[in-house]
C-alpha cells in the first residue's frame, strides 16, 4: 500500500538517509545533533512529570493493581510539524463543517427543511437513537448546538503520492483530549526550549480564554457576570483529569450533580455560602445521564429538573442536548451535502468515501470486499466495535460477516485508509508510527480554534488505531508561522 | 465555594495531619522499644497505639498477639485499614484529586507526590528496613503539606477549610495521645521503677519526655518551664498554653480564627459551640483539671470536638437544601 510520512518525502532505508520534507528540514537538523541517550533521559523525565503532575486517564474494566486504574497516555518527543499554508485550508474547512453542522441541527429540531428536501432520508433521522425529541421546538442561545467540536482529521495519500486531508468523523457530544494538547506543549517547552527559539511555532495556551469567551457567549441570561460551571460525571471518569484542567484554568467550579439543584425552574449550586444561580453548564456527561426526570431514570449523574430549566431558557447546556443526531457515523456521509444545502458553499475539507450498509447494493459491496474495508458500528466511538479488513483474522472476519448480515443497519465501511505516519520513538529506536489530528473547534460568537489540535499516534506497528484506550499515544502539533 | 469542594478540602487537611500524629507516636513506641524495658511493658505501649485510635478489636481479628513489627505493620500500611498512614495519605489525595483545580498547581503535587512516594517505599521495603527514617518522611511531607498551602494558596475560603480541618484533627490527636499516656502512668509501662527518688525521677523522665517528644515538646517544655520534667507541667503544656502548637488550646485557636472568616454571620452556632470550647481552654487552669481528673476531662473533650466537626459538616459541607 502507498505510504505518506509526514516527514520524509523519502523514509530512510539502510545508509539511506532519506529525503526530509522542507517544513521539517531545521527539526532533523536538530534531532540528528542530539544525543540519543539525552533524548532518552528527557523521555524518562517527560514520564516522571506526567506522574506527577497526575496527568492520567483511567482505563476502563481493569483491576487495580496497587498503582490504581489510573494509567499515562505515552507522550512522543517528536512532534507533528503543519505548515501555515495546509492550516489555513484546513481552518477554513473546519469552520465550514462546524458552521454547517450547528444549521443543521437547529434544522433538525425545528422545520427540518434538508429533509423535506429530500437531501438526507427522514427515517436516518427520526430511527436514530441520538435524536431528542425533548429538542424540537426548543430555541437554544445564538442557534449554536455544538460548542465545542472535536473533528477528526487524517492523511492519507492520493494517486500521486501527495498526502490528502479527510476528515474520519465529528465529535459533537463531549469531545476530549484538549488538555492533552495543551499538557504536550508545556511539556515539549519545558524539555526542548532551544527547538522553540529555533521555529515560529504557533502557541495554543490561550484554548482556555477561548473556551471560556465562548461559554459565556452562550448565556442565556442577560446578566453581565454569567456564572459559568463544568460539570463532571467525578473523579472515576476517565477524562476526570481534563475535567478538573479546565475548569481550573478558566477559574470556574466543577461540579457533580450531587452538587447542582433545581428551583423554580432554575438551576442552582450549593455553596458554603448557600444557593447560587447557574448560568452556563459546560457538561462533561452524555444525554443520557443529565436528568433522571427525562432521560435515565437512574442516573445520578445529573439534576433532576435540569430540563425543564433548560426549556425554559433559564440555563445553557454546551454542548446542547441532542448534538449525537449529527456525529454519527450514518448521518456523516450527508456533511458534505449539508455544507453545500445550508452555506452554497463546496466543502473544502473532503470525507472518507463511505458504504452505508443499509443501502443493499453498498452492503453486497462490503461483504466481498471485507477483508480491504474498515467496518465500524455506526453508534461506536474509542475504536471499539470496529473491524480493520487488512488486520483482520479470517475468523474475525466471519464474524463481522454475521454481525453485518443480521443487522446491516447498525454499520457503516471505509476503505483502510493508510494513514500518515510520523516519526516517533520506540523501543528499537525512531520509527513511523500511523497518526490522526484532532482539532477543537469553538463555536460562540464566531467560530474559532487554537491552531492545530491533538495528534494521536498508534504506538504498535502497523496499528491504524489511535485511541488512548487501545494504546495509542499522543505528540505535540506544530503549526508553523511564515 | 461549593459545599463539597469544602468537604473534600477539610478532609483532605485532616487525614494529612492523621497521618502525621499516627508517625509521631509510632515512632515514640518504636524509639522506647530500643530502650531496656519488661515484655509486658513493650507490649502495653503498643497496645496504647491501639487504644488511642480505637483499633484494638479490629486488629485483634487479624493478629494474634501485640508486638511491634505487627502493630507497625497494621498501623503503616495494611490498606484495609482505614486509619493506617498508607490509608490516611492515599484518602488525603484522593479528597485532593476530587478538587485538584481548586488547588495550586504545587499544593496537588504535593499531595500526589507524597502518595506516590509512599506506595513506592512500602513496596521496596525501605519502610521495614528503617522505620524510624519512614516515620520523619511521613512528619515532613505534613510539613510541606502545610507549608505549600500557606505559601501558595489564596487566603480565601479554600484555605480556611484546610486550616480548620489540620486544626481540628490536631485537637483531637493531641488529646487522644494524652489520654491514653496519663492513663498508661497507671499501668506498669517502663517495668518496675527503680526504688527511691532517683529512680522515681528517672521513670518520670523517660515516660514524660517519650511523650513530649512525639509532639515536637520536649525543648518547648525545658525553654518554657526550664525544670525537670513533671507529668502536671506536661499536661499544662499539651493542653493550656497557647503559644505552644500543637495543645489544645492552640488549636482551638486556630479552629476559631479559620471558623470566624467563613461563617457569614456572627450568629453560628457551630462559631458558638467552638467559642465555649475555646474559652474553656483559655480560662481553665491544671489543678482544676486535675482535680476533676484528666481522663475524664479529655473524655469530654473530645466528644465536643466530635460534636463540633458534626456542627461544620451541617452548616458548610453538606447543606441539606432543595
Amino acid at each position: 500500500m502507498r505510504q505518506f510520512d509526514e516527514m520524509y518525502a523519502r523514509l530512510p532505508e539502510g545508509t539511506d538517509v532519506g529525503q526530509v520534507r522542507p517544513h521539517y528540514e531545521a527539526y532533523a537538523r536538530w534531532l540528528a545533533a542530539q544525543d540519543p541517550q539525552v533524548m532518552q533521559a528527557r523521555r524518562e523525565e517527560a514520564e516522571v512529570i506526567f506522574r506527577r503532575v497526575g496527568i492520567t486517564f483511567a482505563v476502563y474494566g481493569e483491576k487495580d493493581d496497587g498503582s490504581g486504574t489510573e494509567r499515562l497516555i505515552p507522550f512522543d518527543l517528536i512532534p507533528r510539524i503543519i505548515p501555515a499554508h495546509e492550516w489555513t485550508r484546513m481552518e477554513a474547512g473546519l469552520v465550514q463543517r462546524v458552521n454547517a453542522l450547528n444549521r443543521f441541527i437547529h434544522d433538525i429540531y425545528h422545520k427540518q427543511e434538508i429533509l423535506k428536501a429530500g437531501v438526507i432520508p427522514r427515517e436516518q433521522i427520526e430511527r436514530n437513537a441520538q435524536f431528542r425529541p425533548e429538542m424540537v421546538g426548543v430555541d437554544v442561545p445564538n442557534q449554536i448546538y455544538s460548542h465545542i467540536s472535536g473533528i477528526d482529521i487524517v492523511r492519507a495519500p492520493d494517486a500521486d503520492g501527495h498526502g490528502e486531508y479527510y476528515v474520519l468523523e465529528d465529535n459533537l457530544r463531549v469531545p476530549s483530549g484538549v488538555s492533552y494538547m495543551l499538557e504536550d506543549r508545556k511539556m515539549m517547552m519545558r524539555l526542548f526550549p532551544d527547538l522553540f527559539s529555533q521555529h515560529r511555532v504557533a502557541p495554543v495556551a490561550h484554548y482556555p480564554d477561548l473556551l471560556l469567551e465562548t461559554l459565556r457567549a452562550s448565556s442565556p441570561t442577560t446578566t453581565a457576570e454569567p456564572t459559568v460551571v463544568v460539570l463532571t460525571p467525578g473523579m472515576h471518569n476517565s477524562a476526570y483529569f481534563e475535567h478538573a484542567f479546565l475548569a481550573q484554568q478558566m477559574g470556574v467550579e466543577l461540579v457533580e450533580g450531587q452538587d447542582l439543584f433545581v428551583k423554580d425552574q432554575f438551576v442552582y449550586m450549593r455553596t458554603t455560602r448557600g444557593p447560587k444561580r447557574v448560568d452556563v453548564i459546560y457538561r462533561r456527561v452524555d444525554d443520557d445521564f443529565l436528568d433522571p426526570m427525562v432521560f435515565r431514570s437512574t442516573s445520578t449523574l445529573g439534576c433532576a429538573g435540569l430540563m425543564a430549566a433548560y426549556k425554559a431558557g433559564h440555563v445553557a447546556i454546551c454542548n446542547a442536548v441532542g448534538t449525537g443526531v449529527a456525529d454519527d457515523k450514518s448521518i456523516y456521509p450527508y456533511v458534505p451535502d449539508m455544507i453545500e444545502f445550508y452555506l452554497g458553499e463546496k466543502p473544502i475539507l473532503k470525507n472518507v468515501p463511505t458504504y452505508q450498509c443499509r443501502k443493499s447494493e453498498d452492503l453486497q459491496y462490503t461483504l466481498a470486499h471485507l477483508k480491504d474495508l474498515v467496518v465500524k458500528e455506526v453508534h461506536g466511538a474509542g475504536g471499539y466495535g470496529m473491524l480493520v479488513g487488512p488486520a483482520a483474522t479470517k475468523a474475525e472476519i466471519e464474524q463481522f460477516r454475521a454481525a453485518l448480515l443480521a443487522n446491516p443497519e447498525g454499520y457503516i465501511a471505509q476503505p483502510t485508509l493508510s494513514l500518515s505516519s510520523c516519526p516517533t520513538f520506540v523501543d528499537s529506536g525512531v520509527a513511523p508510527r500511523h497518526i490522526d489530528l484532532r482539532p477543537f473547534v469553538l463555536s460562540g460568537r464566531t467560530v474559532q480554534m487554537v491552531p492545530g489540535g491533538l495528534t494521536r499516534v498508534a504506538l504498535k506497528e502497523g496499528s491504524l488505531v489511535v485511541n488512548s484506550s487501545q494504546g495509542g499515544g499522543t505528540k505535540d502539533t506544530w503549526i508553523l508561522q511564515n | 465555594m461549593l459545599s463539597r469542594t469544602a468537604d473534600h478540602l477539610f478532609w483532605m487537611s485532616r487525614y494529612i495531619e492523621r497521618a502525621e500524629n499516627t508517625a509521631r507516636m509510632l515512632n515514640v513506641s518504636y524509639e522506647t522499644s530500643l530502650l531496656p524495658q519488661s515484655a509486658t511493658a513493650a507490649q502495653a505501649g503498643w497496645e496504647g497505639i491501639l487504644s488511642i485510635s480505637e483499633l484494638l478489636p479490629s486488629y485483634l481479628a487479624l493478629y494474634k498477639n501485640i508486638n511491634a513489627r505487627d502493630v507497625m505493620a497494621f498501623m503503616v500500611s495494611d490498606a484495609d485499614n482505614p486509619s493506617s498512614i498508607v490509608s490516611c495519605l492515599s484518602a488525603a489525595r484522593e479528597n485532593a484529586r476530587a478538587v485538584r483545580g481548586t488547588l495550586t498547581t504545587e499544593v496537588w503535587e504535593t499531595q500526589n507526590q507524597t502518595w506516590l512516594e509512599v506506595n513506592r517505599m512500602l513496596r521496596s521495603g525501605e519502610f521495614e528496613r528503617d522505620p524510624g527514617q519512614f516515620f520523619e518522611w511521613v512528619k515532613f511531607r505534613s510539613h510541606l503539606s502545610r507549608g505549600v498551602t500557606l505559601g501558595t494558596m489564596l487566603m480565601d475560603e479554600a484555605q480556611h477549610f484546610m486550616r480548620l480541618g489540620t486544626f481540628l484533627e490536631r485537637a483531637d490527636n493531641t488529646a487522644r495521645l494524652l489520654d491514653v499516656k496519663f492513663h498508661a502512668m497507671n499501668n506498669d509501662y517502663f517495668g518496675s521503677p527503680m526504688e527511691g527518688e532517683a529512680g522515681e525521677a528517672e521513670y518520670d523522665f523517660y515516660h514524660w519526655s517519650a511523650i513530649l517528644r512525639s509532639v515536637s515538646g520536649l525543648e518547648v517544655y525545658r525553654k518554657v518551664y526550664r525544670n525537670v520534667i513533671k507529668p502536671e507541667r506536661v499536661a499544662e503544656l499539651l493542653i493550656l498554653r497557647p503559644d505552644m502548637p500543637r495543645s489544645l488550646h492552640a488549636s482551638l485557636n486556630e479552629v476559631m480564627a479559620n471558623l470566624t472568616l467563613v461563617s457569614p454571620e456572627a450568629g453560628s452556632n457551630t462559631l458558638r459551640h467552638a467559642g465555649k470550647l475555646r474559652a474553656e481552654l483559655a480560662y481553665g487552669r491544671i489543678d482544676e483539671i486535675l482535680a476533676t481528673g484528666l481522663h475524664a476531662y479529655l473524655t469530654q473533650f473530645l466528644d465536643q470536638v466530635n460534636a463540633l466537626g458534626g456542627h461544620i459538616s451541617r452548616e458548610f459541607l453538606l447543606p441539606q437544601v432543595a
